[in-house]
């Protein structure tokens, strides 16, 4: 499938473009919009990066291309899962090929270094992909928007106040991939559950790609907890998932997991071994509503597969711009109003079915669904909307400036029984 | 059974994966003086392949003799069409296999995509086998018998088969061999044809409890380089030894310490490079 | 002096990228230059001592971490930066040579490879100093040198300067020294010299000029993470000094320019760079072991030959 525009000639090109960039905003106007969509082709996580493309190009195809009145030209490049390359492409994006925009990515690394390039050039960033909190918090860029995402320690919060006040688990133990990643996701978790009155008996951390997960699942059953919360993504998540099954452990502690341990990219090569276990997302490719299930079952068409978080976050950022562009008339060129538009956008027609707007640190707020793994016909498994916790910010329930007192999530301050 | 013995276990069981492995990578070592850096890569392929035989009907033992048979073909194809150019230049012929690996790891991506995947193993090998409060799986017990056989088999091949007698005597003195003219070209095609073999028997039994995904290669490759420098190259016996060694380091460094997960291995390996680099069984060539 | 009168005009036309090769395209000769200076730095050990390293890579992010963490984190000046930078990158390429000096050939090769991977470990694994996956990430670029064609000719003024220099080195006395135990070791002991004294500074002056590639390269990219330091960082360098030629210290020029303009070249059109560069790896070592200078200087000598055969040949026919 081809997803790519080509240029004519590169080299010509280079020196085409440069002079086409000095041209007028009317002369502009008559130009396509021009998006670099950055996306791990290759390397670890090549899989999520092709579905980034593939609900991207989704949006866009269906719209006919086009968006008020000139025409979306998507350029595609590999960031290879490395910051390095991320950075290179990015460069090329936008000096060489005069993106009007970047978008994408999904190794928070790659995005940390793109938004580093982007704070000097000015060129807006949409991250619907990268997690990292601090880059719509502490560490905040003006032009880089997180629309249709949403930060690491957002989304496990509720599954810990439904884990303790809903569920009644009392002990729980963390297990999770030793990145920023994790530490958020756990961080979130653990400050929430802890201080609904549970305990975190214990936290493993370990390096990304450990193919045995033996020792930690042994200690946990000596630990006997009422509940554990996995935070893996890509293998680690399907090992830890098969693992835990065959050492006996499922069914009898209850699997929590965070959104990417259950996502569709993981659970889709697996069979019972995935079933009964909870998660929270603003994103459930198993409810009900109409906007849902009509966009699962159009990806389902068009791709033979169920979407996961990669495919829909992707679709949804391609809508939101859709809208920003519509709101500016397409004069994307006019930077300071074009982000203004952007995060002023109130998305109703999302795949989510219900709407989404930004809070003012440009990170969405959504109304997030606990969720739990089910089987669907056919044998394969998905996710089922079990209970919704409305109107979840990247705060929860605190005050912004009293949450960003605390210092960022990390190895060694998980929030456990600190009070905002 | 207390927690030590059960991290043992899983030391030793992970540690029987790796023998299966580094096996092959020490044969082809220690004869040929190849550093084959796509030994990963070829696990990797056979462990894809298996799993597409699996996925169309095999039963797992026969995805698994599909998967030595395809890789042992693929050997025969790299050291006739690719190596024989660069025969006798030793860091030659190890950049060109770095080649061969990145164009297979790739080629890998293509044809599976990136998705992890698992080998499904036969009902008779799922879930835990009890031994008195604890539950261990059957399939990791499954790896450790495997690879005690192939040590066995291995074991026979080079010490009662004419052609394993040429194979140690290979490894001893390589010119000797040919100037008793004897065509020892044959002896080292069939080595690293059964080297490949042995990396893809390796990527189907571990993708059934390790799983396949785009950087599976070079982990494993790394394991198997660590394995053979510290058994020493082109021994059975170090083979082992050094993949007990690394087994149960990594199992036991990942409990103790998780910090220094990669100096656990990466450090003796260095160390004995720089001091003993035939490691504890290997001969100089 | 016919050698200085090319470098002389390769330099001129070096100033003209800016002008003639504008936005992109300056910035991408700015990377080969900084590259050409890693592999380079390679070509002094694998090229001219004759030991074949995999560690180059780490050397040279281990200097970009330091500038990047004094001149970002520690909020210190830059410059003072940029000397501890790379005096952290020799003092690895110390300890490197400390340990692995009594190896060679494959053996050489693969603890270069895991002292390399030791220190890719370190990074990733020390968040609190190293950021972890992170990486660190800020400009630290002096005000002075934002602009793209102002920083293009300071890297290739500081690239000459080490070319030079690594030049005044490789043909130095110390140099043919090298030269000497790479063609045979033994030789060069029976003689007298100290073979291990040799590789160790060989290896620590190789390892000096990575660093200062690492330095720029923190000023170029304003981010590092544990992907700069990894295996590949040392394989891709190693490649563009084979592909340029291993043993004629340009041939790394040529090298860092085919490899990055084939990888944009190539990634326009697909995704298979990884393939690519394979398969490129398997072709240098059947059809061009010596690389393209290599192969361009063998060719020369050849033709020089064939010219002075005539006189030859009527010498041996006279039996002398």
């Amino acid at each position: 499938m081809d997803r790519r525009t080509f240029v004519k000639t590169a080299a010509a090109t280079a020196v085409a473009s440069t002079t086409a960039a000095w041209g007028t905003l009317a002369r502009a106007q008559g130009e396509p919009i021009r998006i670099g969509l950055l996306a791990p082709l290759t390397g670890v996580v090549a899989a999520g990066g092709k579905e980034m493309v593939e609900g991207f190009s989704m949006y866009w195809d269906s719209v006919g291309k086009k968006s008020a009145g000139r025409a979306i030209e998507v350029i595609v490049e590999d960031d290879a899962s490395n910051p390095d390359t991320a950075l290179q492409k990015a460069r090329r994006l936008v000096e060489q090929r005069n993106v009007h925009m970047l978008a994408g990515d999904l190794l928070a690394n790659t995005g940390l270094a793109v938004a580093e390039y982007v704070r000097g050039t000015g060129t807006p960033y949409f991250i619907p992909i990268i997690a990292a909190d601090d880059l719509t918090q502490r560490k905040r860029i003006p032009n880089v928007v997180r629309i249709a995402g949403y930060s690491a320690s957002q989304m496990p919060r509720p599954l810990a106040d439904w884990a303790a006040k809903k569920k009644g688990l009392k002990r729980i133990i963390t297990v999770s991939q030793d990145y920023t990643f994790g530490h958020e996701q756990c961080g979130g978790f653990a400050q929430v559950f802890s201080n609904a009155g549970g305990t975190i008996a214990q936290q493993f951390w370990h390096p990304l790609n450990t193919a045995d997960f033996s020792p930690y699942l042994a200690q946990i059953a000596s630990l006997s907890p009422d509940g554990v919360f996995a935070m893996e993504t890509g293998a680690d998540a399907t090992r830890f998932i098969q693992q835990w099954n065959n050492f006996g452990l499922k069914g009898k502690i209850q699997l929590l997991g965070a959104q990417n341990f259950t996502d569709q990219s993981v659970i889709r090569t697996l069979g019972a071994e995935c079933e009964g276990i909870f998660s929270s997302a603003h994103f459930c490719e198993g409810n009900d509503a109409p906007a849902t299930r009509k966009f699962v079952a159009d990806y389902e068409k068009q791709f033979g597969k169920l979407p996961s978080l990669y495919g829909f976050s992707m679709y949804s950022g391609a809508l939101w711009l859709d809208a920003a562009f519509k709101a500016v008339n397409g004069k994307v060129e006019d930077r300071p109003t074009f982000l203004k538009a952007v995060n002023a956008v109130q998305l109703k027609d999302s795949p989510l079915g219900r709407p989404v707007r930004l809070d003012e640190y440009g990170n969405p707020i959504y109304d997030v669904f606990i969720r739990e793994t089910k089987r669907r016909s056919g044998g394969k498994f998905w996710n089922v909307p079990v209970e919704a916790y409305p109107g979840v910010s990247q705060f929860w329930t605190y005050k912004p400036e009293d949450y960003m007192k605390q210092p960022p999530y990390s190895r060694t301050f998980q929030g456990i029984n600190a009070k905002i | 059974m207390s927690m030590t013995a059960f991290q043992a276990l899983n030391g030793l069981t992970f540690a029987a994966l790796l023998f299966v492995v580094a096996s092959g990578f020490t044969l082809i070592f220690g004869l040929m003086s190849i550093v084959n850096l796509a030994h990963g890569a070829l696990y990797l392929f056979g462990g894809y392949l298996a799993l597409t035989a699996a996925m169309h009907g095999a039963n797992f033992f026969v995805a698994v003799v599909i998967a030595a048979l395809a890789l042992a073909i693929a050997g025969l194809v790299i050291d006739r069409a690719l190596l024989r150019f660069v025969k006798g230049f030793e860091l030659r012929q190890v950049l060109l296999t770095l080649g061969v690996a990145f164009m297979l790891n790739d080629l890998a991506l293509v044809i599976w995509g990136g998705d992890t995947f698992t080998v499904p193993v036969p009902e008779l090998m799922q879930g835990a086998f009890r031994v008195g409060g604890l539950a261990y799986p059957r399939y990791r017990l499954f790896v450790l018998v495997f690879g005690v056989l192939i040590f066995a088999g291995l074991w026979l091949l080079l010490n009662k088969t004419r052609l394993g007698a040429l194979i140690r005597a290979g490894v001893d003195d390589a010119e000797m061999v040919d100037a008793m003219g004897i065509d020892i070209k044959r002896v080292f095609v069939y080595t690293f044809m059964l080297g490949a073999a042995l990396a893809g028997i390796g990527g189907a039994l571990g993708g059934a409890f390790l799983s396949l995904y785009p950087t599976a290669d070079s982990e494993i490759l790394v394991y198997s380089l660590a394995v053979v420098i510290i058994g020493g190259r082109g021994s059975l016996a170090g083979a082992a030894i050094g993949a007990l060694f690394v087994g149960m380091l990594a199992t036991f460094g990942q409990v103790w310490f998780p910090e220094l997960a990669y100096f656990v291995i990466f450090g003796p390996m260095a160390i004995l490079l720089a001091f003993r680099p035939l490691g504890l069984f290997g001969r100089a060539a | 002096m016919k050698r200085a009168a090319m470098v002389a005009a390769c330099l001129a036309a070096m100033a003209f990228v800016p002008a003639l090769l504008p936005g992109y395209n300056t910035t991408l000769v700015t990377e080969m230059l900084i590259f050409a200076t890693l592999a380079m730095s390679i070509d002094i050990l694998a090229g001219y001592a004759g030991r074949t390293p995999l560690c180059h890579g780490a050397i040279f992010g281990v200097a970009t971490y330091v500038v990047l963490y004094y001149a970002s984190v520690a909020g210190g000046n830059v410059w003072v930066g940029v000397l501890l930078g790379i005096a952290a990158g020799t003092l690895t390429a110390v300890v490197f040579a400390l340990l692995a000096i009594r190896t060679s050939g494959v053996y050489f090769l693969l603890l270069t490879l895991a002292m390399g991977m030791i220190i890719w470990g370190i990074c990733l694994r020390w968040t609190s100093v190293t950021g972890g996956e992170n990486g660190i990430r800020g400009t630290v670029k002096p005000e002075w040198l934002a602009d793209q064609a102002r920083f293009y000719y300071f890297v290739l003024v500081v690239t000459a300067l080490t070319t030079a220099a690594m030049w005044r080195f490789v043909s130095s006395p110390f140099g043919l020294t090298l030269r000497g135990i790479k063609e045979s070791e033994s030789r060069m002991r029976a003689l007298g010299y100290n073979v291990s004294l040799h590789l160790f500074i060989g290896f620590t002056v190789s390892g000096f000029f990575a660093a200062i590639a690492g330095a720029l390269y923190a000023f170029y990219n304003s981010f590092v993470s544990p992907s700069t330091v990894a295996l590949g960082q040392s394989v891709e360098g190693l490649l563009m000094a084979i592909v340029g030629g291993v043993g004629t210290l340009f041939g790394a020029f040529i090298g860092s320019v085919v490899i990055i303009a084939l990888e944009n070249f190539v990634s326009l059109y697909t995704e298979r760079w990884s393939m690519v560069m394979g398969a490129v790896f398997i072709l240098a070592m059947i059809f061009a072991p010596e690389g393209i200078l290599g192969k361009i200087y063998s060719l020369l000598a050849r033709r020089r030959e064939a010219r002075a055969a005539p006189l030859s040949k009527s010498s041996t026919a006279t039996g002398s």
